[in-house]
This record gives C-alpha cells, sequence and structure tokens, in this order.
C-alpha cells in the first residue's frame, strides 16, 4: 500500500477547533460569528475532499502528530473507510450550520454563542476519530465528542436536560471509561501495537474467549452506537435543540460509534479472525435484536423526535449486521449504510424541527393534515423515510440492498429474515404520518389556514439533504467508490 | 557556580524563610518577593540539575565538603530532579495565587505566614534531594512542623485538625525514625549509598526486615496512605486556602516519592520486591485505599473536603503502582506524581478561587458559576477531567501507565479499583459541573435570561486566575509530554535491574 | 520458660523502650483529653529516643572523649580502641531528635490553647459536639 505524509488530516481536524475564539472573539456579532463557522465549514469540506484524489488512486495519507507514550502515537491515517464518513460529516455540518442559524434564531434560543463553539469542536473530534490510525487517537477523540456534546445536549440549563445528561454521560463516558479503556489496554498489552491494520492485530494473540470478552468489551463500550442494552442515552438526549440532535444524533455521535466499531472489528480484530474464530454470529444476533427491538418501541412513540431517536438505533444495528456478515458485500452495505441513513435521517430530523418551529408541535398524533400548510416540509419527511425504509428511489435503498445480497452470499437467511421485517416495521412507523399528514382533516380550529412553512434558513437545508438523498440513488459517487476501495482492503480481496 | 546547584536549592528557600521572618517585623511588602525570589532560585536551579543530569548523568554533592558516609551527601538523579523542578514550580505557582488572601490575613500574621510557607518548601525540596537518612528525618520534620503551624490558620475547626496531624504525623515520623535506628544498628551507616552497599550480606536478618517494615509505615502515615488517612481530609479543608494549595499537591506526593527511593536506592529492587506476598498485601491495601477514597469522597458534601478523599485514592493509585514491583509500574506511579501535584494544584487553586469570592465552599454554594466565575470553571474542567483520567490531559496518560503495568502484572483488583475510582471521579465532578451549570434553575430559556444576583459576572482578582489557568494548560501540555517525560527522564533514573 | 526469661533479660533495654513507646501510644490513641494525649506523645518520643542511646552504649565503655595527648602523629603510640569509648553518634543524632521533639511539643501545646481559648474546653468529645452542633 502506497503511502504519503501530509498535514491536512491535521488541518482538516484543527480548523473548527481553530475557529472556537473566533466565535466566542465575535460573539457580539451574530452574523460575523456565523460567517466564521461558514467558513471552517467550508474550509473542512475542502481539506477533507482534497484528500479524495489521493486515496481514490489507492494511497493512504499519513500524519504522525505527537508521540505520547512510547510506541503509541497520537497519529492520523487516511482511508477510504476513514474518508466516507469523514465526508459526510463535513459536508453535513455546513448543511445543519445553516439549519442551525434558521432553528436558533427562529426561536431566540439563549447562549447561541457556545451552541456554535461545542458544534464545531464536535465536529473536530468526529473527522478526529475518522482519522484515527490508532486506538489511543480514536479513544482521544471518542473523548472529546462526548464531553464537547455535553453542553449541547443539555442547551436548555433546566432539570429535564439535567437529568438528560446525566443519562447521556453515565451511558457513554461511563460505558468508555468502564469497558472501552480496558479493552484498549488489554489489546496494546496482548498485540503490542494498538495501530490498526487492514489484516487486524490480534491474530493468534488470545484464546477464544479471551477474543469473545474483548470483543463485547468493545462493542458494549463504544456505547455511542446505541447496542442494545446501551441504547437509552439516545432517546433521552433528544431535549437537545433539533439540530444538535440531527447532526450530533443522526451523523455524527451515533455514525462516530458504528464507525468505531467497523474500525475496531476490522482494524484490530480483522475480518479473517473474527471468521476463523466464528465470532460474526455473536454480533450480528445481538444486533438482530436492536434492530428488531428498537423498530418495536418505535411504533409506540408518539413525539416525534422520540420516534426518530428509536428508528437511529435500529438503523445503527444495521451497519453492524452489515459488518457480521464478515462478507464483503455485507461490509459494503454497510459502509454504504453510513451515508445513505446520514442523509435520510438527517432530512427527518431537520423536518420535525421545522414543524416545531413553524407550530410548535412535537406529537405525531398533533399532525393529521400538516401536509397542507407544509407541503415541502412533509414531501421531504416522505423523501427521508423511503431513504430509511430502504425503497427506490432513494438512496437507502442501495444500501439496503447491498446488505441483503451480503446475507444471501454469507448463507444467513436468518439476518435476511431480520432486515425484512426490520423494513416493514419502518414502514409501519413512518408512512402513517406523511399519509395522515397529507390525507387526514387537520384538527378542529387549524382547517383553512394558509401555508406555514418554516423559515427560509430551516427549509433550504432540509430540501437539500431530501434532493442528496434521492441523488444518491441514481448517482453515488464518491461514496461507493470509496466504500469498494475500503471493503477491497479489508477483506483482502 | 553549577556544581553548587543541589545546595542551593535547599540553601534559597532556606535562608530566605529567616530573611522573611525578620522582614514580616520591619516590612510585611518585602515578605512576597523575597519568597517569590527564593523560590525562582530553586525551580531554576532545579531545572539546571535537571538538564544537567539529562546530559552528564547523577550529581553528586557533599555537604561541607565532608566525604560520604561521614558527612551529608545530596545526590540528583533524573527522577529527583524532576520531582524537585514539580516541587518548586507548584510551590512558586501557588505562591503567586495565594498572595491575595495572604495579604488579606491579620497584619502581624503575614511574616510568619510566608516564612513558614517557604520553610516548608524548604523542607519538601531537601527531602527529595537528600541522600541521608537522618537528614532526611530532620527534613521531614521541618516540613511537617511548618505544616501543622501553617494548617492550624485555617478557620474555628483548625486547630483542632492541625492537632490531630500533629499526633499522627508524629508517630509516622517516630516510626521512621525508629526503623532508621534499626538500619543503624545493623549497618553502622547513614549514607543511603553505603546502607545499600552494606545491606545484601544483611538481607537474611529480621533487623533489616523490621526496619524496612517501619519505614514504610511511617512513611505511609505521612503520605495518607489508607487507613492512616484520617489527618488529612480534616487538615486540608479547613487549612487556609493558600495553605491547602501548598500542601495538598505537595505532601503527600513528596512523600511517595520518598518511599519509592527508599525501596529503589537504600533497600534495593532485589530487596523491596523480593518478598512477593509483602508486594501483594500493599498492592491490596492500595486497592482499599482506592475504593475507599472514591467511596469517601462521594459522601462529602463540601467540595474541598471531596478533593481530600480523591487526594486519599490517588494515594492509593500510586502506592500500588510502585508496589507493583515493575518498571511500568514505578514509571506509572512516577508519571502520576508528578501529573498528580499538578492536577490537585489545579483543583485546590479553582477552590481557593471561589472561596475568595463567595467564603461558604458546601456544593451547593458553587451555584450558578460557570456564569460567575467562567474562567475559574474552565480550569476547574480542565483540573477535574484530568483527575478523572481524559485525554488529552496528562492524568489519562499515568493512568494508561498504570494500567498497562496492572494488566501486565496480571492485578485485576488494582486495574478494577482504578476504573472504578475514575467512574466515581466523573460523578463526583460532573455532580459539581452540573450544580455550577444548572443550578439556579430558570425554566425560561429564550433569550438573555434576565441578570438576576447569582448570574452576575464576579470573577476572582487576576493574580488568582492567571496562575489557575497557567495550571490548566500546563495539565495539557505535560499530557502531551508525557512520552518524553516517561522514557527520556523517568527511565534514565530507574535501576536497570527491573522486571 | 529459661529461653524466655533470657530473651527477656539479655535484651532488657528493648523491652523498656517498647513499653515505653506501648504507653505514650496508648496515650495518644485511648485517652480523650487533648492535654493526656499530648504527654502520650512525648513519651512515644522519648521512648524512641532512649533507644537510640542505647544502642550507643557498650559494656564498660567511656564517654568518647579521647584523653592521649598527640594527633595524627603520635597515633603509633597510642592505639584508641573503640571497644573502650560508647559510639557518640546516635547521642549526637538525638540531639537532633530532641529539639525536634521539643519543637513538636510546643506546636502541640500552642495548638491546644488556642483550642481551649475557642472552646473552653480540652476534652475531645466536647469539642466535636460544639463543632457538629450548628
Amino acid at each position: 500500500m502506497e503511502t504519503l505524509t501530509s498535514l491536512r488530516p491535521l488541518l482538516a481536524v484543527l480548523v473548527s477547533l481553530a475557529v472556537v475564539p473566533l466565535l466566542v472573539w465575535c460573539r457580539r456579532h451574530p452574523n460575523l460569528r456565523e460567517a466564521c463557522t461558514f467558513l471552517a465549514a467550508a474550509a473542512k469540506l475542502a481539506l477533507v475532499a482534497s484528500l479524495l484524489p489521493d486515496v481514490l488512486a489507492g494511497r493512504e495519507v499519513l500524519c504522525p502528530v505527537v508521540s505520547v507514550l512510547p510506541g503509541v502515537p497520537i497519529a492520523f491515517r487516511v482511508d477510504a473507510l476513514g474518508l466516507v464518513f469523514a465526508l459526510v460529516a463535513s459536508s453535513l455540518w455546513i448543511v445543519t450550520s445553516a439549519y442551525s442559524i434558521g432553528y436558533m434564531r427562529g426561536l431566540d434560543e439563549h447562549a447561541q454563542t457556545r451552541y456554535y463553539c461545542f458544534f464545531a469542536l464536535a465536529l473536530s473530534a468526529t473527522i478526529g476519530v475518522a482519522f484515527a490510525a490508532n486506538l489511543l487517537t480514536l479513544y482521544l477523540f471518542y473523548e472529546m465528542l462526548s464531553l464537547a456534546t455535553y453542553p449541547l445536549v443539555t442547551h436548555h440549563q433546566d432539570r429535564e436536560a439535567r437529568s438528560s445528561g446525566r443519562k447521556y454521560l453515565l451511558y457513554i463516558v461511563g460505558s468508555s471509561i468502564g469497558l472501552l479503556l480496558p479493552a484498549v489496554l488489554i489489546t496494546y498489552y496482548l498485540a503490542g501495537t494498538t495501530d490498526f491494520a487492514a489484516a487486524g492485530i490480534l491474530a493468534g494473540k488470545a484464546p477464544y474467549w479471551l477474543m469473545l470478552v474483548l470483543m463485547l468489551m468493545y462493542l458494549f463500550g463504544l456505547a455511542k452506537a446505541g447496542v442494545m442494552p446501551m441504547h437509552s442515552w439516545l432517546p433521552a438526549a433528544m431535549v437537545a435543540p433539533t439540530p444538535v440532535s440531527a447532526l450530533l444524533h443522526a451523523v455524527a455521535v451515533v455514525k462516530v460509534g458504528v464507525f468505531c466499531i467497523l474500525r475496531v472489528m476490522t482494524g484490530v480484530f480483522g475480518v479473517g479472525l473474527l471468521r476463523d474464530m466464528d465470532l460474526g454470529v455473536v454480533l450480528g444476533y445481538i444486533a438482530s435484536v436492536t434492530v428488531l427491538g428498537a423498530s418495536l418501541v418505535a411504533l409506540s412513540q408518539d413525539e416525534l423526535k422520540r420516534r426518530l431517536a428509536f428508528s437511529t438505533i435500529s438503523q445503527l444495528s444495521y451497519i453492524i449486521l452489515g459488518l457480521a456478515l464478515l462478507v464483503p458485500l455485507g461490509l459494503l452495505g454497510g459502509v454504504l449504510h453510513i451515508v445513505m441513513h446520514a442523509l435520510g435521517k438527517i432530512t427527518l430530523f431537520f423536518c420535525a424541527g421545522a414543524i416545531f418551529v413553524a407550530t410548535g408541535k412535537k406529537y405525531i398524533s398533533q399532525m393529521p393534515g400538516l401536509g397542507r400548510r407544509m407541503p415541502v416540509t412533509l414531501t421531504a419527511f416522505l423523501v427521508g423515510s423511503l431513504s430509511v425504509i430502504g425503497l427506490p428511489p432513494a438512496g437507502g435503498f442501495l444500501s439496503k440492498w447491498y446488505l441483503l445480497l451480503g446475507t444471501l452470499d454469507a448463507h444467513r437467511l436468518v439476518f435476511m429474515v431480520v432486515l425484512l421485517v426490520s423494513s416493514l416495521l419502518n414502514a409501519a412507523y413512518f408512512l402513517p404520518i406523511v399519509y395522515r399528514g397529507f390525507f387526514a382533516p387537520p384538527p378542529e380550529g387549524e382547517a383553512g389556514q394558509g401555508l406555514a412553512e418554516a423559515p427560509g434558513w430551516c427549509l433550504v437545508p432540509l430540501v437539500l439533504t431530501a434532493a442528496g438523498s434521492l441523488a444518491l440513488f441514481f448517482y453515488s459517487e464518491p461514496f461507493l467508490g470509496l466504500a469498494r476501495l475500503a471493503v477491497a482492503r479489508l477483506t483482502g480481496g | 557556580m553549577s556544581h553548587q546547584l543541589p545546595a542551593l536549592v535547599v540553601a534559597a528557600p532556606l535562608i530566605a524563610a529567616l530573611l522573611i521572618f525578620m522582614a514580616g517585623w520591619v516590612r510585611r511588602g518585602l515578605c512576597f518577593p523575597l519568597a517569590g525570589a527564593a523560590l525562582v532560585v530553586s525551580l531554576l536551579s532545579a531545572l539546571g540539575m535537571l538538564s544537567q543530569v539529562l546530559t552528564q548523568g547523577p550529581l553528586h554533592y557533599r555537604l561541607g565538603g565532608w566525604e560520604a558516609p561521614w558527612g551529608i551527601a545530596y545526590d540528583v538523579d533524573a527522577i529527583n530532579a524532576l520531582v524537585l523542578s514539580v516541587v518548586a514550580a507548584v510551590a512558586l505557582v501557588n505562591l503567586v495565587a495565594a498572595r491575595v488572601s495572604l495579604e488579606a490575613e491579620p497584619p502581624h500574621r503575614v511574616g510568619a505566614l510566608y516564612a513558614l510557607y517557604v520553610l516548608s518548601v524548604t523542607g519538601m525540596l531537601g527531602m527529595v534531594v537528600t541522600g541521608d537518612v537522618f537528614n532526611l528525618y530532620v527534613l521531614l520534620e521541618i516540613t511537617s512542623l511548618s505544616g501543622y503551624a501553617l494548617v492550624s490558620m485555617g478557620d474555628d475547626r483548625a486547630p483542632l485538625a492541625a492537632l490531630n496531624y500533629v499526633f499522627l504525623g508524629t508517630i509516622g515520623a517516630s516510626f521512621y525514625l525508629l526503623g532508621v535506628g534499626f538500619l543503624y544498628t545493623v549497618t553502622g551507616s547513614l549514607n543511603m549509598a553505603d546502607i545499600a552497599r552494606l545491606l545484601p550480606a544483611l538481607y537474611g536478618s529480621k533487623a533489616v526486615l523490621a526496619a524496612f517494615v517501619m519505614i514504610m509505615v511511617g512513611l505511609w502515615f505521612k503520605a495518607a496512605f489508607f487507613p492512616l488517612h484520617s489527618w488529612l481530609p480534616g487538615a486540608y479543608s479547613f487549612a487556609p486556602p493558600a495553605v491547602a494549595g501548598l500542601l495538598a499537591p505537595l505532601m503527600t506526593k513528596v512523600m511517595i516519592y520518598v518511599m519509592i527511593r527508599l525501596m529503589l536506592s537504600v533497600f534495593t529492587p532485589a530487596y523491596s520486591f523480593a518478598l512477593a506476598t509483602l508486594n501483594q498485601a500493599v498492592v491490596w491495601l492500595a486497592v482499599l485505599a482506592i475504593v475507599a477514597g472514591a467511596l469517601l469522597s462521594l459522601a462529602a458534601r463540601d467540595f474541598r473536603r471531596m478533593l481530600t478523599y480523591i487526594i486519599v485514592g490517588e494515594v492509593g493509585y500510586m502506592v500500588g503502582g510502585a508496589w507493583l514491583g515493575t518498571r511500568l509500574g514505578l514509571t506509572g506511579s512516577l508519571l502520576h506524581l508528578v501529573n498528580d501535584a499538578a492536577m490537585t494544584l489545579c483543583v485546590f487553586l479553582a477552590a481557593a478561587a471561589f472561596t475568595y469570592r463567595y467564603k461558604g465552599e458546601s456544593l451547593h454554594s458553587l451555584r450558578g458559576l460557570f456564569r460567575r466565575m467562567p474562567w475559574t470553571m474552565g480550569a476547574l474542567v480542565i483540573g477535574g477531567l484530568s483527575i478523572v483520567g481524559v485525554p488529552p490531559t496528562c492524568g489519562f496518560f499515568s493512568k494508561w501507565y498504570l494500567l498497562s503495568a496492572g494488566i501486565q502484572a496480571g492485578q485485576w483488583g488494582y486495574v478494577a479499583a482504578l476504573l472504578f475510582s475514575s467512574l466515581v471521579n466523573l460523578v463526583l465532578f460532573f455532580r459539581v459541573f452540573e450544580i455550577a451549570y444548572f443550578e439556579p434553575f430558570h425554566d425560561h430559556h429564550h433569550g438573555e435570561p434576565a441578570p438576576s444576583a447569582a448570574a452576575v459576572r464576579n470573577e476572582a482578582p487576576a493574580l488568582i486566575v492567571l496562575p489557575l489557568l497557567f495550571t490548566a494548560v500546563g495539565l495539557i501540555a505535560l499530557g502531551l509530554y508525557s512520552g518524553e517525560l516517561a522514557s527520556g527522564v523517568i527511565a534514565l533514573g530507574l535501576p536497570t535491574g527491573l522486571r | 520458660m529459661d529461653r524466655f526469661l533470657e530473651l527477656l533479660t539479655s535484651n532488657y533495654n528493648y523491652w523498656v523502650y517498647i513499653t515505653l513507646m506501648m504507653i505514650g501510644l496508648w496515650g495518644m490513641i485511648a485517652k480523650r483529653n487533648l492535654v493526656k494525649k499530648i504527654i502520650g506523645m512525648s513519651i512515644f518520643q522519648t521512648a524512641i529516643i532512649l533507644f537510640y542511646i542505647s544502642i550507643g552504649a557498650k559494656e564498660g565503655g567511656t564517654i568518647p572523649i579521647i584523653m592521649e595527648p598527640g594527633g595524627h602523629g603520635s597515633a603509633a603510640q597510642a592505639v584508641v580502641r573503640a571497644a573502650d569509648y560508647i559510639n557518640p553518634l546516635p547521642h549526637v543524632l538525638m540531639l537532633t531528635a530532641i529539639v525536634v521533639a521539643v519543637a513538636t511539643l510546643g506546636v502541640a501545646l500552642s495548638l491546644a490553647i488556642k483550642i481551649y481559648q475557642r472552646y473552653g474546653t480540652l476534652e475531645e468529645k466536647d469539642i466535636l459536639k460544639q463543632i457538629n452542633k450548628p
């Protein structure tokens, strides 16, 4: 594998860190402050995108930063898998920044500077995780993300925010100190290194039971992935302002969790080792339970954001399920699902926020007839739903298609049934919202009111992401190419 | 001049202490500059020695030109040069931050406070640098006596806490002295290197074992190693904040350094780590200390008291790490010693800043502090995260070493205790952050909140906040340099025969 | 029994200081009056001083002042036999230890005075009651 050394990965991480003092400086001038955010977001996307040609040409970009422990430096290494994730996160940051302006100003939220600062910090951490070259760097940015998102989750600073924040920290930081950190150290002790390698670093280093324990420690220690029973922080964290929920809880935080699991399972254990020791099945069954369980719970949720949260929990485990198949097609589906689900789910969250800004409604039971007042929003909601359910012509179809092919390839029909049943459940909890929105009569007293869409800053982003969801169905480059590269490398094909 | 540094590092503050005491009667304005100058000299000479040791190897200095083992020798290797620098730096930073509150004391006390402060630092520096076991006792008592006096100048409950400290401190020092007596009866020497040379022939002797155990127990009293810790919470939570900021970061750490030094260079690893059962027992005691410190700190209802129990737990970290008896464990223990001094300083300075503005220290008096004292709270967040062990703060990296050492040695109880304590620390600090961030509650969160009494910006004076921020930034810098510290400094000072 | 007696008599100096130490320790721990605790502390320290003095002693030894005239030059004529003199070093060390002990005693007593001025009693129980009352 050809490599080259470059500072760009480090700069991509630092650019949103460096903008924080600037944001504080401009706190009295909101327009200037938001301009800074956009500038940083654009710079970040440009830096991440500049790595694309190199990676597509089959090269890896290295960037050692500082050697903090003997043999375990803080270092970045950009490969196809990391770049897929970084591209998604940094492009959606721009859209979310725009949406944040509409949402935060629309509701006249307090402490907006703090909000933008920690948002930028969280993005730094996300890109750091995406580009991490070893477990230490991964852990560092994983923790940084947990802490940077705490003030965002508890933005409202009321009693509800406090109890949700408590749950958030307890699950996420508690599991990372209690399970992830010892797992990292045991890995370091066994393998003598923490650098990710395409074929894993643990092969032949430990007996079956220890591998199993380690795998479970990683799976549950990375609680951001929301694998049951480590999932209940996610619905609780829905007290956050909607843009936070959108970016962090549909894209950055939860995807960081799943990305870390992908990274650890492939880079530390290695697909070959998991296959030899037959650990994929364990992973697959745990993921299946989450897929179905969370979908069932989602059916009974009346608060729109909570329903979306449970849907997210279920969709995250699709990705883990794709990994658990341990065949190229399954992995491809999993990696693509990171992208597709991100776009689909962020659209849904944006819609939920737009509905709240425009009408103040949070509960699904209040939403019949809404399509007449907010047709654009609800259409976008339909597109997002289609993508998450996995129906054409939305991008989600592609990833689910590959996942299903993967189950066939791996001869795991059980998992195929799980995926299909879950898709039905997805349809059952999303489509009625759209149907009732367009065709049910509005509640008493609201009939005959005119259009009441959310402000443009809210509306444009959600139209963009919905359009993106559709576009990915027809043209899914560069993500498909990157995902193929990543899978080829990880499975040694 | 440079070969006199080992003497200068101790002599400067010793002489300054006398001058300050006199200046206290004549011109009180001179006290602070004198103390500051003395500590700057100490810090510079400690750093000078560190760079000398790193380039030229260990330094040997004979006080008054008397040859060892008759005269008193000062031996400086990479590790104690590092510890000396840390002691001098922490004392200096805290001195700057303490100025505002010290000058506010009743005038007749100011001179005495500064003099005792500097005298206490003298003792600590001496303990680290000396190569003579009896000289160590004297310096230990110099530190302790000035410490007792400093603690007693706190609030109403301080004298009783100080008296308790006197009793337990004296028992500890006496045990140490007794152990030294045993060593003297069998070897006839008080010089560390000389004893180490004579001891191997006597390793089977019961007197040596008795000496070893008594010296260790004596030092554990002074280091507040559970269950010998009962003096610490009272003494550090009732002492004046300026004093707590000196003693809490340094006293226990210096004693642990002395313990490690005696284990390595008087009894040598071949003796200290030969008794597997004893090692196991001490590691389990450390586990107990860590768990007890965590539980007691959970029960504390007062910010500074909570911090003192955290120290009790941290002592367990370091003693346990050292008694694992491996190179990794000792490295972790020494690295944690440096880091813990810095992070304890950070949180105690923050506590001093609160006390300066708001008198009360109960957890509930911290309400709304993120709004009232944003800089102080920012530094406290970094300090707290470091104690929890979140990268890239320094606390994470030393914990990494300690945990790896525990895994390597197969001491799973110790590993579990460390993780448990990290989780408890997380709860502790976020409980504080929650109070400071959420309370007092206001249900209306749209638009800027109406300015209430609890929401007015009222930061501590710059002279307190700047040292605090310096320390907080230092925690991250130390974290990023911990690889250098471990492999470039500490590794040089550890004996070669270790596992 | 004989061996026990022998153990008791051959090292009787150790037994004396161990007994003193225990008395001191007991005083510090069991007594509830602060001045009694301080007295215990002094006894404890004194026991250790006695121990040091006793290890320097030699049967038939005298104070270590060398009476023979001459110095390095006349060493051949008068051989100084170390066994004739008790070891002076422990004494010197104990001078320092006594100073330390006196200082400790002074600090402890002044703290006791301060406590008495504040609480009007030296009984630990009553002081704690007063502290915990409000």
